[in-house]
C-alpha cells in the first residue's frame, strides 16, 4: 500500500514540476499549453458527466461560454460602461489600469464560476429528468440556443463580437501575458484534477456510476439519483464557466458562434478528447486530451481547409472503433495493472461458451 | 399575419416530410441521424447544381432523390450498418461526425455563399394584394403532399414497404421469416436520404442554401418526429405545419435575428415538457 502511494506522489510531483516548467521550456508555446490545460479542464468535466453519470451532454460549451461572456462582461462593466465598450470595440477610448485589469479579472472569474453553477442548478432538475438520447439533444439545442441568443444580444457586442480588455501595457516583460495566462490555468487544471481526483475516491463517483448503470435500480436502492445529477452538473458547470473565462481573456475576442458557443469545435471536442482516452477513467481524459492537442497542432496546418473533414472522420472512426478509448483498450490488454483479478475458472467458462 | 400564417403552413408542410424520413430511420433502425439536415442541404444542392447548368430546378425534385438514394445507400454500407445494433448516443455522435465531413466538403464544392436557385415561378396576390405568396412555396406544398401519398401506399403495398414495416415491428422475428434486414435497413436509409433530397430540392427554389443550416433541419424534424411520435403521419403534417406557423410568428413577433435561436429554445422546451408529462406517470419515490 505504501509503495503505491509512494509512486503515485512521485508521478504527481514529477507533473507538476514538469507543469510548472514548460513555460520555461518551451517560451514558444505558452499559448498553446495554456489551451492544452483548458482542454484537459474541459475533457475532465464532460466525463464527470458523459463518463461517469453515464449523461452525455453535448451541452456543457454552454457553460464554458457563458463563463466567457460574464467574465469579459465583469472585467469591462466594473470600471466602464458597458454597451459603449462594445460599441467602440473596445480598446481605443477605455483602457484598463494594471489593478483595474487583475482586479476585474478576479471578479469575472468568480461570477464566471458562480453563476454557470447557479443556472445549472436551476435548469438541472428539468433538463435531467431527460433520459438518453433526449439529453443529448436537448443538451444540443441549449447550446446552440445560448448561441443564437448570444448573437442577437446588442450590449455584449450582437453578431460583431466582443473585445475582452487587453492586458495592462504597464507591465513590460513581453512574456508576462502568457506567463499569467498558462499559470491561471495551469492552477484552474489542478483544481479540477485535485478535486476530481477527490470525488472519484468518494461515494459520489459510486452513486454516480449506479445512476449510469441503471438509474431504475439506483432509485429503487433509496438513491435519490436527480439530486447527484444536478450536483454533478453543477460540478462541470463550475469548472466549465472557469475555463471559459479564462480562454476569453486568452484568445482576446469573443464571438458568439465561433468563439464561446463553439458548439461546433470546442463542444464536439470536449466529447471527442474525453472518449478517445478513455471515458469513466480519471486519467482518460487527460491523455485524450493530450493526445488530441498534439495531434490538432501537428496535422491541422498540414491540412489546411480539410480540417473539419479530418475532425468528422475522426469523430466516425472513434465512436465506431475505439468506443472505450486508449484506457479501455489499456484495461482489456493489462487487465492486472488495473487491479483487475481475472479468476482463471472464469476465463475457461467463456472459452467453452465461445 | 395572415402573410406569416400562410408562409408557416406552407413551410411546415416541408418540415414535415423531412420529419418523416427521419421517423422512418429512427422506428426502423433506432437511430438518429443528426446528418439529416445535411442530407437536405445536399439534395438542394444537386437541385442548385442542375439550375447552373441550365436546367430548371424545379425537375431536381425528381433526379435529387435518385442520386440522395444512393448516397444514403452508400452512407448506410460505410458508416450507419456498423452503429445499427449500438447505444444510441453512438449512433448521435457517429451521424454528428458525418454531418461535419458533409459540411466542410459542400463548403468546398459549392462556396460558404447563400444561394438559391430561382424558379421564376412568380407571385400570387390575395387579400387585394396585401399577402404576396410566391408559387414556388405552393409548388412545393404540392410535390411533398404527393410525395408523402406516394411513400405511404408504397409502404403499405409494396413488399419493400412490407419488410420495411415488419423489421420496425421486430427485426428479430423479421429475420427469422426470412426478411433481408440488412436491405432493409440500407433501403430505409436510402429512402430517407431521397426524402431529404426532395426536401432539399424544394428547400432550394422556396428558401435559400447555405453549407452551415443543415443541423436548424435535424432539430426542427427531431423536434416534429417527438411530438408526433414514430410513424404517425397525419400527426407528423399537423406538427410540422405547427412548426412552420410557430417559426413565422417567432420570426414576426421577435425578429429574424433570433428565429433560429427560438426554433431550439422550442425544442428545449418541448423536451421539458415532455418530461413533466411523463413523470406525472411515474409516482412511485415522492
Amino acid at each position: 500500500m505504501n509503495k503505491v502511494k509512494q509512486k503515485d506522489l512521485l508521478l504527481y510531483s514529477g507533473l507538476i514540476i514538469l507543469g510548472l516548467a514548460a513555460p520555461f521550456l518551451f517560451p514558444g508555446f505558452k499559448v498553446q499549453l495554456t489551451i492544452l490545460c483548458v482542454l484537459i479542464v474541459l475533457a475532465m468535466t464532460w466525463n464527470l458527466q458523459g463518463g461517469e453519470m453515464g449523461y452525455n451532454t453535448f451541452g456543457n460549451i454552454l457553460f464554458y461560454g457563458l463563463g466567457m461572456y460574464l467574465t469579459a462582461s465583469v472585467q469591462v462593466g466594473m470600471f466602464f460602461p458597458l454597451a459603449e465598450w462594445t460599441e467602440s470595440g473596445g480598446e481605443k477610448t477605455f483602457v484598463h489600469t494594471t489593478s483595474q485589469y487583475f482586479q476585474g479579472m478576479g471578479v469575472g472569474l468568480l461570477v464566471a464560476a458562480l453563476v454557470p453553477t447557479i443556472i445549472a442548478g436551476a435548469i438541472g432538475y428539468a433538463i435531467l429528468g431527460l433520459r438518453g438520447h433526449y439529453f443529448a439533444i436537448c443538451t444540443l439545442g441549449l447550446g446552440i440556443a445560448a448561441g443564437e441568443i448570444a448573437g442577437g444580444i446588442e450590449i455584449i457586442g450582437a453578431g460583431q463580437g466582443f473585445t475582452t480588455p487587453p492586458f495592462p501595457k504597464d507591465i513590460v516583460d513581453p512574456g508576462a501575458r502568457g506567463d499569467f495566462f498558462y499559470f491561471l490555468s495551469f492552477v484552474l487544471l489542478i483544481g479540477t484534477f485535485v478535486f476530481i481526483k477527490w470525488i472519484y475516491g468518494s461515494r459520489f463517483k459510486l452513486i454516480l456510476n449506479a445512476i449510469r448503470d441503471n438509474e431504475d435500480k439506483a432509485e429503487a436502492m433509496g438513491i435519490q439519483t436527480m439530486k447527484y445529477k444536478i450536483v454533478g452538473w453543477m460540478v462541470s458547470a463550475f469548472f466549465a464557466g472557469l475555463a471559459g473565462g479564462i480562454m476569453g481573456g486568452l484568445i482576446g475576442y469573443i464571438d458568439s458562434t465561433d468563439v464561446a458557443f463553439d458548439g461546433r469545435e470546442m463542444g464536439v471536442f470536449m466529447v471527442l478528447m474525453a472518449i478517445l482516452g478513455g471515458k469513466g477513467t480519471l486519467w482518460g481524459p487527460v491523455i485524450g486530451a493530450t493526445l488530441f492537442h498534439f495531434l490538432k497542432e501537428g496535422f491541422w496546418t498540414l491540412i489546411l481547409g480539410w480540417q473539419y473533414v479530418a475532425l468528422g472522420v475522426l469523430i466516425v472512426v472513434i465512436v465506431i472503433y475505439f468506443p472505450e478509448g486508449l484506457m479501455g483498450w489499456l484495461r482489456e490488454k493489462y487487465p492486472e495493472r488495473f487491479g483487475e483479478v481475472i479468476d482463471e475458472k472464469d476465463r475457461k467458462a467463456q472459452v467453452e461458451l465461445k | 399575419m395572415v402573410q406569416a400564417s400562410l408562409d408557416g403552413i406552407l413551410l411546415g408542410i416541408l418540415f414535415a416530410l423531412i420529419a418523416y424520413g427521419m421517423a422512418l430511420q429512427w422506428g426502423v433502425m433506432n437511430i438518429i441521424n443528426i446528418a439529416q439536415g445535411d442530407l437536405v442541404i445536399l439534395g438542394g444542392y444537386i437541385a442548385y447544381t442542375m439550375y447552373l447548368a441550365g436546367i430548371h430546378p424545379a425537375w431536381g425534385v425528381i433526379v435529387s432523390p435518385i442520386i440522395m438514394f444512393f448516397v444514403g445507400w452508400a452512407l448506410y454500407k460505410l458508416v450507419i450498418n456498423k452503429v445499427v445494433d449500438r447505444d444510441l448516443f453512438i449512433s448521435i455522435l457517429a451521424t454528428f461526425g458525418i454531418a461535419i465531413i458533409f459540411q466542410q466538403l459542400m463548403n468546398f464544392i459549392f462556396g460558404a455563399d447563400v444561394v438559391v436557385a430561382q424558379s421564376e415561378y412568380g407571385t400570387t396576390m390575395l387579400f387585394d394584394n396585401s399577402v404576396t405568396l410566391p408559387n414556388s412555396k405552393i409548388f412545393s406544398a404540392v410535390v411533398s403532399i404527393l410525395y408523402a401519398i406516394a411513400l405511404v401506399i408504397y409502404m403499405k403495398k409494396s413488399r419493400l414497404g412490407r419488410a420495411i414495416r415488419a423489421t420496425a415491428q421486430n427485426a428479430r422475428a423479421a429475420k427469422i421469416l426470412g426478411v433481408d434486414t440488412e436491405k432493409v435497413y440500407a433501403a430505409t436509409f436510402g429512402i430517407n436520404a431521397a426524402l431529404c433530397g426532395i426536401a432539399g430540392a424544394l428547400i432550394a427554389i422556396t428558401l435559400t442554401l447555405h453549407p452551415y443550416v443543415g443541423l436548424p433541419y435535424t432539430v426542427r424534424s427531431f423536434m416534429i418526429v417527438i411530438v408526433a411520435g414514430l410513424g404517425n403521419l397525419p400527426a407528423v403534417a399537423i406538427s410540422g405545419m405547427g412548426l412552420g406557423l410557430f417559426e413565422e410568428f417567432a420570426d414576426y413577433i421577435l425578429g429574424t435575428e433570433f428565429r433560429i435561436g427560438a426554433v431550439f429554445m422550442l425544442l428545449v422546451f418541448i423536451l421539458v415538457y415532455r418530461r413533466f408529462k411523463l413523470s406525472k406517470k411515474r409516482e412511485y419515490l415522492k
